[in-house]
């Protein structure tokens, strides 16, 4: 442990003369330059801003539920005030947290240096996505001051419509806006990808993380203007009383569950295809081997994508939807897990025969691989219909989808925030706190979970303030473990932010990884490139094709960019 | 008090439920057994220094290893949907002579009504061992009606009737809670269905007061809405013999056939020229707007209750 | 290759203004699938609704000023005409005709807002707002008509966005702050384009209903 530590820290200072070349970070100085910017780099420090401050505002309203939920009485909140917390936590988490995570901060910084360009295809546009997305906040915040929305952030009709006396149209309109600007970024990244790779970077060499986030991109693009006509309507009848979805004259409230969730499911993919990329730069970085599988690690992406938008029937299998609809979205959702599962499996094989090392962000993806399969697994628990008519609405998916969202991606943006860290800022931090706080994020997680399966099959349902005794022990554990969660999930927060005042100076390629973005200082320089790479090789070359890494000591090997 | 793990299977398809969620527990627990042992394998093996040998993978391991789990996952895939499909078909199937229950939701309780009138608040007392209809409708908000003991539950909507069929197999008394979020007081939305054998049963139910048989109120609606005037065998005007038609398929001028449920005697009150019955003229008048939802409830009971032969 | 002093120049990251050109072309063309699929979600809940109740949409639909609606559809077809022309004339560097025929598309489009402008008058001292004192008594063709207004307040409001944008681009390059070359011109067309699309599926399901 200490070997590695020194190997880097050896490796910073001899590179890097600092003050001899300036990075994007001081390029241009003063507030403005980063409010007006127009550099990628710095927009994704603008989203990493934006997104934690909605992280800790959804955290909070976490932290109220499950403060509640430690006993089975109401003794925190009134039942109103618990409905507008769950309901401020899902639309803050889901909107203004995972949606924009990996894709707004990893996605903008790394896409253009992973394929060799100076920046996105519309940069002004990706600034002004930044501001859509600070003004959807800022709009969503009013209307929690302004006494919040209780109607779950899934809006069901008619109780968003013609019952909740509550600020609908506000947090709808709030939603609507952060969807143009993930809209704005999906049209970015998706002809960025398109027609700024350098030369030599055909498709099939592109890495991972540049498929899973194009993937992302194209159902942004597809999926959200849906959701934005769902909520539009929502608007219209609850502020002007336009009946679209009135039962009493005509209307049908299944049919917005419908048009929500056509979007919705898709924004599940959303949030964890961009993790499924991370996964695959850092597995292969610290395990020195190829991915096992590129090309089927690639079309796993696009089938997700695809399938994803077949599958959304399946919140709806109590909605009275028919029997046949129900088996139709059933199959579906049975042949959408048979791509992730070759993901987990490709993950695993790409450890075989590898010359692996423990450092932080392979603890996340490996913990990453083990909380998504359970995740995933519990998905076919779900997509069956019998056992979903039981399960549905209470703590088992809940804790199904905490598994995937949580466990999954906000695990693996934390792997790829510490793998990229010194690229981003030019800094290190310490090992060993990093270590620590992957693996008590690990079992914080499990800890606060895995009893929501227990009590959700047991009959526990979602969005309840107050429930039976016989939940109590449950709820204990989930609280208990939350608690550790927490500490985790504050602590890299902690050395990380340390780490840029105090930490040791990073040099170009700390962890020896193949991708392009480790061909330009750290951190980059305001083009990205001082000489434009050229490309002559497929990714992840951390051996020859033919031949797995030797026996005992770390390989020299190939970049996949040459600088021209 | 039940142990903190078991729920009682107390309905037909619990168990049935239970069983492939018992499969589904063995699959998952053994696909995680086999990840993580792939993961710490490999990740103790192969860790950077370890003796064992590298070098190129064998040939077999990239194509063959790729497609086999590929395949396996599918199949393994197809199998539960196939287990799972046949299951929900099997469980939908139509039951004849159910005893139908009514129930209404609103914000916040459950109002539940037996076939002879007899109406309880957030409680439901069932027979056991007979074949339960619930036809279910909502006030207001979308509720959900769950009772986790028997594995059951179904959103209950405004303006449409949804369903559960059930038989309960254990006496005792079981949770009801709303599982679909409709405002302030969800958590408080329960109740409990109340299982007993049938003679207690059956003096239990003859205990209760009797509102009038909702049937006999739809009957003097039918006369004084004005049904009686074409819908009888004597009438000049040519209208469908509504006798017996409940549970029977009809028919429709577009060569559809379908079934005259709950749902299609509503429709057919509010939407008459939407199915028009083969053989017979668009004519009849649309009562939406007339009928209130009461009213409506109390119509169609009254055709339900209709038998051949007999009538007005 | 930059111009001094002009608000479209070479930006980056581009390498070349054809190659911005088409990356101009190609997120516009991405744009407007997104577009499509938001129009699309509202189409498809007028199809089910009215597939549920199409005497009520009939009614409701035979109450939409078929003349204002047809004068409007006029205009805007004739306004994809115009952008079409203007822009290709930009692009082949034909000042005063894509000077024109961006002023005559600005022109139409100011007018079809304008007639909407009457046709709402019209609509709503017939009163045809849901609610209390609708005039039809099919309640669903409430639904047609909160329908109607969603959408083609809607369809307004992103016509208005385009004409904005012409405006913009067409002052720009009448004071030469914007070069003839610049993609802004073929991307507002598309997006004028698709605005126009867009009201040729409206028109039928909002003015054809029951008129025939």
């Amino acid at each position: 442990m200490s070997g590695d530590t020194a190997r880097i820290e050896r490796a910073g200072p001899e590179e890097i003369t600092p003050g001899e070349r300036d990075s994007y970070l001081t390029h241009e100085t003063g507030i403005l330059s980063w409010l007006l910017t127009e550099d990628h780099k710095r927009i994704a420090l603008l989203y990493m801003f934006g997104v934690t401050i909605f992280f800790f505002i959804g955290g909070a309203a976490a932290v109220v539920m499950r403060l509640e939920l430690f006993t089975p009485g109401s003794d925190v909140v009134e039942p109103d005030t618990y409905n507008r917390m769950f309901t401020l936590h899902g639309i803050v988490m889901v909107w203004f947290f995972l949606v924009p995570l990996i894709p707004n901060t990893l996605g903008n910084f790394l896409l253009p240096l992973m394929i060799g360009a100076r920046d996105v295809a519309f940069p002004r546009i990706n600034l002004a996505s930044w501001y859509l997305f600070m003004t959807a906040g800022m709009l969503l915040i009013y209307a929690w001051i302004a006494g919040g929305v209780d109607t779950g952030w899934t809006f069901y009709t008619p109780y968003s419509t013609a019952f909740a006396n509550s600020h609908v149209v506000m947090a709808a309109l709030a939603v609507i806006i952060a969807g143009f600007s993930s809209i704005a970024t999906g049209v970015n990244f998706i002809a960025t990808t398109h027609m700024l790779r350098a030369p030599g970077m055909t498709w099939f060499r592109l890495p991972l993380f540049v498929w899973a986030i194009y993937g992302t991109s194209l159902v942004m693009v597809l999926a959200t203007p849906v959701l934005a006509a769902s909520l539009l309507l929502i608007a219209a009848e609850h502020a002007l009383g336009l009946p679209v979805f009135d039962p009493a004259r005509g209307g049908d409230p299944v049919l917005f569950q419908h048009i929500f969730w056509f979007y919705s499911h898709p924004a599940v993919y959303i949030m964890i295809l961009p993790s499924f990329g991370v996964i695959s730069e850092i597995v292969t970085c610290f395990a020195r081997r190829r991915v096992f599988g590129y090309n089927f690690m690639v079309y796993a992406i696009l089938w997700i994508a695809v399938v994803g938008f077949l599958v959304w029937g399946h919140h709806m299998f109590v909605a009275g939807q028919s029997l046949y609809a129900s088996l139709v979205f059933s199959f579906l959702s049975f042949v959408i897990a048979v791509p992730s599962a070759i993901k987990v499996f490709n993950w695993s094989f790409t450890l075989y025969r590898g010359q692996i090392t423990f450092e932080p962000p392979m603890l996340y993806a490996l913990g990453f691989i083990g909380l998504f399969t359970i995740g995933g697994l519990t998905g076919l628990w779900v997509a069956a219909v019998p056992v979903d008519v039981h399960v549905t609405d209470t703590y088992f998916v809940v804790a199904h989808f905490h598994f995937i969202m949580v466990g999954g991606a906000v695990t693996a943006f934390y792997g790829g925030l510490t793998f990229w860290w010194p690229k981003i800022t030019g800094r290190l931090y310490p090992m060993g706190w990093a270590r620590f706080a992957a693996v008590l994020m690990f079992f914080g997680f499990f800890f606060t979970f895995f009893p929501m399966f227990i009590m959700g099959y047991l009959g526990m349902p979602r969005r309840y303030q107050v429930y039976p005794e016989e939940f109590h022990v449950w709820h204990v554990m989930a609280s208990s473990g939350a608690v550790l969660l927490a500490v985790a999930y504050l602590l890299p927060m902690g050395f990380l932010g340390l780490s840029i005042l105090r930490g040791a100076r990073a040099g170009d390629n700390p962890w020896d990884a193949t991708g392009l973005e480790w061909c330009t200082s750290s951190p980059p320089p305001r083009e990205n490139f001082r000489t434009p790479p050229v490309v002559r090789e497929r990714p992840y070359l951390y051996h020859p094709d033919a031949i797995g890494p030797g026996h005992e000591t770390r390989e020299p090997h190939r970049r996949q960019g040459q600088q021209s | 008090m039940r142990g903190v793990l078991t729920l009682p299977a107390a309905s037909e398809q619990a168990g049935v439920v239970d069983s492939i969620v018992l499969g589904l527990l063995v699959i998952s627990i053994l696909i995680v057994l086999l990840v993580t042992a792939l993961i710490v394998g490999f990740s103790v093996r192969y860790r950077r220094g370890s003796p064992a040998p590298r070098g190129p993978l064998p040939s077999f391991a990239r194509r063959d290893l790729e497609m086999s789990y590929v395949a396996g996952t599918a199949l393994m895939a197809l199998f539960l949907f196939i287990w799972a499909a046949v299951t929900l078909v099997s469980l939908g199937q139509p039951v004849r002579n159910a005893v139908e229950i009514h129930v209404e939701a609103k914000q916040w309780m459950w109002k539940t009504r037996h076939p002879n009138g007899a109406r309880e608040i957030n409680e439901l007392h069932l027979p056991v061992g007979e074949d339960i209809r619930l036809v279910m409708t909502s006030q207001d908000v979308i509720h959900s009606f769950f009772v986790p003991a028997f594995r059951v539950k179904m959103d209950v909507l405004p303006g449409r009737f949804t369903e559960i069929r059930l038989r309960a197999i254990q006496t005792g008394d079981f949770v009801l809670r709303c599982a679909e979020y409709c405002g302030t007081l969800h958590a408080r939305m329960t109740g409990r269905v109340v299982v007993m054998d049938p003679g207690p049963f059956a003096r239990w139910l003859a205990a209760q007061p009797q509102a009038d048989d909702i049937a006999k109120e739809g009957e003097a609606l039918f006369v004084g809405f004005g049904c009686a005037g074409c819908h009888t065998p004597g009438s000049s005007v040519h209208a469908p013999d509504l006798r017996g038609i409940y549970g029977r398929p009809v028919h429709l001028s577009d060569t559809r056939v379908v079934q005259a449920d709950e749902a299609y005697i509503r429709d057919s009150i509010l939407q008459p020229r939407h199915d028009i019955v083969a053989g017979y003229a668009p004519i009849m008048p649309s009562f939406s707007g007339l009928v209130s939802d009461a009213d409506l409830e109390r119509l169609v009971a009254y055709v339900r209750s209709l038998r051949e032969g007999s009538g007005p | 290759m930059s111009v001094s002093g002009t608000a479209e120049a070479l930006h980056e990251p581009w390498r070349s203004l054809r190659r911005q050109r088409e990356g101009t072309s190609f997120g516009t063309w991405v744009f407007l699938g997104s577009e499509l699929m938001m129009f699309g979600g509202l189409v498809l809940i007028y199809a089910v609704n009215r597939a549920l109740h199409p005497d009520a949409f009939t009614a409701g639909g035979r109450e939409t000023s078929l003349i204002y609606g047809t004068v409007n559809t006029a205009v805007l077809l004739t306004s994809s005409l115009t952008m079409a022309v203007g822009s290709e004339a930009a692009r082949a560097g034909l000042r005063r005709l894509a000077l024109r025929t961006l002023l005559a598309t600005i022109a139409l489009g100011c007018t079809f807002l304008a007639v909407k402008g009457f046709e709402y008058n019209e609509d709503i001292a017939k009163g045809m707002i849901p609610g209390p004192g609708f005039p039809l008594e099919e309640p669903a063709a409430q639904i047609f008509w909160a329908l109607y207004w969603i959408m083609t307040a809607l369809h307004a409001l992103h016509l208005t966005v385009g004409i904005g944008l012409v405006s913009i681009f067409t002052y720009q390059y009448w004071k030469l702050e914007r070069l003839h070359q610049s993609p802004a011109f073929e991307g507002t067309a598309l997006y004028w384009h698709l605005v126009d699309i867009i009201w040729i599926f409206l028109y039928p399901l909002f003015y054809l209903m029951g008129r025939s």
